[in-house]
């Protein structure tokens, strides 16, 4: 078939950013993934709470005080990763590899923390249906924890390199803090899920 | 004249046809030999790989499916033990679901609907290598464990308690239940990758409502997919969790519960069912339109059928359950929610046969494949309709009736339409036209082998002839029947044994294909037979819904694409405008690394719970590897 020209793209940019970039989107969407996947799980704990005589089963309720420190540094973690985010988007090398130093130091310290949140839970997976869906919520998230520390010091090592400096790197920094925001507000309701529906 | 490809900053603009089509091909080539085979990102290397592996896994369940005829054909046969029954059943449905029809749609989207939305690869494409490999080792993992006499038991759904650790022993219910993460792990990859190429990579001017109804329907199904399939997973996990550390979600003695199985499970499993029709449905709405010959009546009311159904096969799952002795109020939920469904999918008969009233059919192989679907698949829907009333289906519920519904709508529903599809895009698969006289035998002898094979089910069932036993006494009713529809298997299984001797006889010798031998409107047509490594020289632009009919002179596209780095275009969600050239990723080992240490780990893990902790280091290593910046142009920005 014969082509006949119309239009000239020469002039666009040789990448884009944000909603114009297919790893956000990509990003996007494995968070659809896992978001349902954090819902199906606490849909199974309200489930087997439903059905439950007595909740939580033959256990007190989980102890407060790791739990809810690993809340507060997820929280104080939303700062400096609102800041690498929009310092990716300004494309200050200088300030993203400060920034993700600070990542992953915060990607750390929650887990440390969660070392004493499962004991916390004063059941084990195998006592019972209560224990085995409380632990594989908490380990769901502590996977994911666990992912995105890998990732963001995997990416810190990164913008160290002469690689570093590249708009497609600022853009992973980018994708990578959205993923961050994820993690940590997807715990709020397993937070509220594992700690406070068994105190009701 | 032309310049070396290698010159930095080389658009297409400032180089001649040949020189273009020539850097073109230098800058996409797969390299040759055996490393390129395994490295390679090609969306269309990959697609037809998964096609052509899809359709192994049906020859091999079709074959399962014979020896439970052969059984059946007499009573008290002697021919298949019952556990070696078990399995083969067992095998039949999860080989069939898991491995052939759900990976077949997603092979056919992987391959075509980056060449009907007019981009250069899929998004993604490494991802894509790797999805395709984890396929490969769950469908190996299955298929060498059967070998094994290690072949899962407990039915395809793999209801507790029956697959927990009490009833369930030895490590066969294990093996269905990481065939699923293998499964799952690559259905989502393809999902991701086709919703962001249809949402970014369509050519400029396809506007949300010229989106060809095929990718629309893929852009459903891959939703359906990423909403439903961690349900599975989540079921999945927590029973090989049951059965390997000892926690009790399906256990009633410590607070657990059966019927959450049936819930996690169908949650997932009836969505399913539209993740295998609607990729089928947009088939027959893309097919009929060549050969009709007329653009298909009432897009709008076939995209909105589309999504109704996917946003309404969320509301189904409890008509599995109807006999679990769940509250009547949810009973009546659920049959109003599975009646309803039915008019979407009315919608569409409707429009295809108004299409065809109007057009003037071509009566050639893959019409007779649509014409044979809506037959069949409104004789299913019927029984749908007619199990979904919680009287008849607990009546008819666990037996041959329920088989003989679930094949008229796999089967006529999914399997006629993508046996139309094959020969209708065979050319744009191997650059060589199927024949159409050996077609249209595989059809006649499928259609009546199917009829006759799957019809009497229905009889079989109404008069209590349950699933799944692996023989009955002569005493019972059943024997004539049996056996006829043992003998009209023959019929069916000769059908596609002719289909596969046409497919393989035509890619090496059948008449070569032109660009556009259907003279169709859709934008897979407007490049070779087969498509060159970068799809399309110039990207396309389109200013409608039938593209190659509205302008039949001259294609409309656009210039300005780099010819020395791998680059595509990037346009807005709705209106498809241009936002950026974007580089795609060259061929990569690393997938292949990922995809074996991802196998080692999963399979590894059904011995051991440190597998995971372990087996994921390796992951990560090849996961790092994969997504390390080599320095490539396609790296600049």
């Amino acid at each position: 078939m014969r082509e006949k020209v119309v239009l000239d793209l020469g002039r666009l940019p040789p990448h884009g950013m944000g909603t114009t970039s297919v790893t956000w989107w990509g990003t996007l969407a494995f968070m659809l993934i896992e978001g349902t996947g954090f819902a199906l799980v606490i849909a199974v704990y309200l489930y087997l709470m439903s059905l439950a005589a007595a909740w939580p089963i033959n256990a007190p309720p989980p102890d407060l005080l790791p739990g809810t420190l690993v809340t507060l540094i997820l929280l104080t973690s939303l700062a400096p990763n609102i800041l690498i985010s929009r310092w990716a988007e300004q494309q200050d090398l200088r300030k993203v590899r400060i920034g993700m130093v600070i990542m992953s130091i915060l990607g750390i310290a929650p887990l440390v923390v969660r070392v004493f949140e499962f004991p916390a839970l004063k059941v084990s997976w195998d006592s019972n249906a209560y224990g085995s869906v409380a632990w594989t919520l908490l380990g769901l998230h502590t996977t994911h924890i666990i992912t995105d520390l890998v990732d963001t010091l995997v990416l810190a090592a990164l913008m160290f390199t002469r690689r570093g400096n590249n708009e497609r790197r600022f853009g992973d920094v980018r994708d990578n803090a959205m993923y961050w925001n994820f993690v940590v507000v997807t715990w709020l309701p397993i937070y509220g899920c594992i700690y406070w529906l068994a105190r009701l | 004249m032309s310049r070396p490809a290698t010159t930095p900053g080389t658009r297409d603009i400032e180089l001649q046809r040949t020189g273009l089509t020539s850097a073109l091909a230098e800058t996409w080539k797969t390299p040759s030999g055996l490393w390129g085979a395994l490295a390679t990102v090609d969306h269309k290397i990959i697609g037809r790989r998964y096609i052509l592996t899809a359709f192994v896994f049906l020859a091999l369940g079709g074959v399962l499916a014979a020896l439970m005829r052969i059984q059946l054909a007499l009573p008290e046969a002697r021919l298949i033990g019952p556990d070696r029954y078990n399995q083969i059943f067992t095998m039949h449905g999860a080989n069939m679901m898991f491995l052939f029809a759900v990976p077949v749609m997603e092979a056919v989207a992987v391959y075509f609907v980056p060449l009907m939305v007019g981009t250069r690869n899929i998004a993604f494409p490494r991802l894509n290598a790797f999805s395709y490999w984890i396929y490969l080792a769950g469908g190996a993992m299955l298929w060498i464990a059967f070998a094994l006499d290690m072949g899962p038991d407990v039915g395809w759904f793999a209801y507790v308690p029956l697959s927990g650790p009490q009833y369930g022993a030895g490590k066969r219910a294990d093996i269905w239940a990481q065939m699923i993460t293998f499964t799952e792990i690559s259905a989502l990859a393809v999902a991701v990758e086709l919703v962001v190429t249809i949402f970014k990579q369509r050519a400029p001017g396809m506007t949300l409502n010229r989106i060809p109804v095929f990718v629309w329907a893929i852009l459903v199904t891959s939703f359906l997919v990423i909403m439903a399939m961690p349900a599975i997973v989540v079921a999945s996990t927590s029973l090989i969790l049951d059965r390997l550390v000892g926690t009790h979600f399906y256990n009633p003695a410590e607070g657990g519960d059966v019927l959450l199985w049936q819930h996690l499970f169908w949650f997932f499993g009836h969505p399913e069912v539209y993740i295998i029709f609607l990729p089928a449905a947009g088939m027959v709405s893309t097919l009929i339109e060549p050969f009709a010959r007329r653009p298909a009546f009432g897009y709008l009311a076939l995209v909105m059928a589309l999504i109704a159904t996917g946003i309404l096969a969320f509301g189904l799952w409890v008509h599995h359950m109807f006999v679990a002795g769940l509250p009547r109020l949810g009973d009546s939920f659920f049959t109003a929610s599975s009646m309803a469904i039915a008019m979407p999918a009315g919608i569409q008969v409707f429009c295809w046969l108004a299409t065809l009233w109007d057009g003037t059919p071509d009566f050639k192989t893959p019409l007779l494949f649509i014409i044979g679907f809506i037959v069949t698949f409104v004789i299913g829907g019927l029984t749908g309709v007619m199990v979904a009333s919680v009287p008849f289906d607990t009546q008819v519920h666990d037996t041959y009736f329920v088989v003989a519904h679930f094949h008229y709508v796999l089967i006529g529903g999914a399997v006629f339409p993508l046996l139309g599809a094959i020969h209708y895009w065979f050319p744009k698969l191997t650059g060589r036209m199927m024949s159409e006289r050996l077609g249209q035998w595989s059809f006649w002898l499928i259609f009546a082998g199917f009829n006759a094979t799957f019809f009497p089910m229905h009889i079989l069932g109404l008069q209590g002839m349950p699933r799944r036993i692996y023989t009955y006494q002569p005493d019972l009713p059943w024997h004539g029947l049996n056996l006829f529809v043992s003998l009209s298997a023959i019929v069916l299984a000769a059908g596609f044994l002719l289909f596969f001797i046409n497919a393989i006889r035509s890619a090496r010798s059948g008449e070569v294909a032109t660009d556009n031998p259907w003279n169709a409107p859709t934008l897979e047509w407007a490049t070779t037979s087969p498509p060159p490594s970068y799809n399309f020289a110039m990207i396309p632009v389109v200013g409608g819904l039938q593209p190659l009919w509205e302008n039949r002179d001259a294609l409309s596209v656009a210039d300005g694409l780099r010819t020395d780095r791998r680059e595509l275009l990037v346009t807005t969600l709705a209106e498809a405008e241009p936002q950026a050239r974007e580089a795609s990723p060259q061929h990569s080992i690393w997938p292949l690394w990922a995809a074996i240490a991802t196998t080692i780990m999963l399979i590894w893990s059904i011995f051991s719970p440190w597998a995971v902790v372990w087996g994921a280091i390796p992951v990560a290593i090849t996961l790092i590897g994969w997504f390390w910046p080599k320095g490539t142009p396609e790296d600049e920005s």
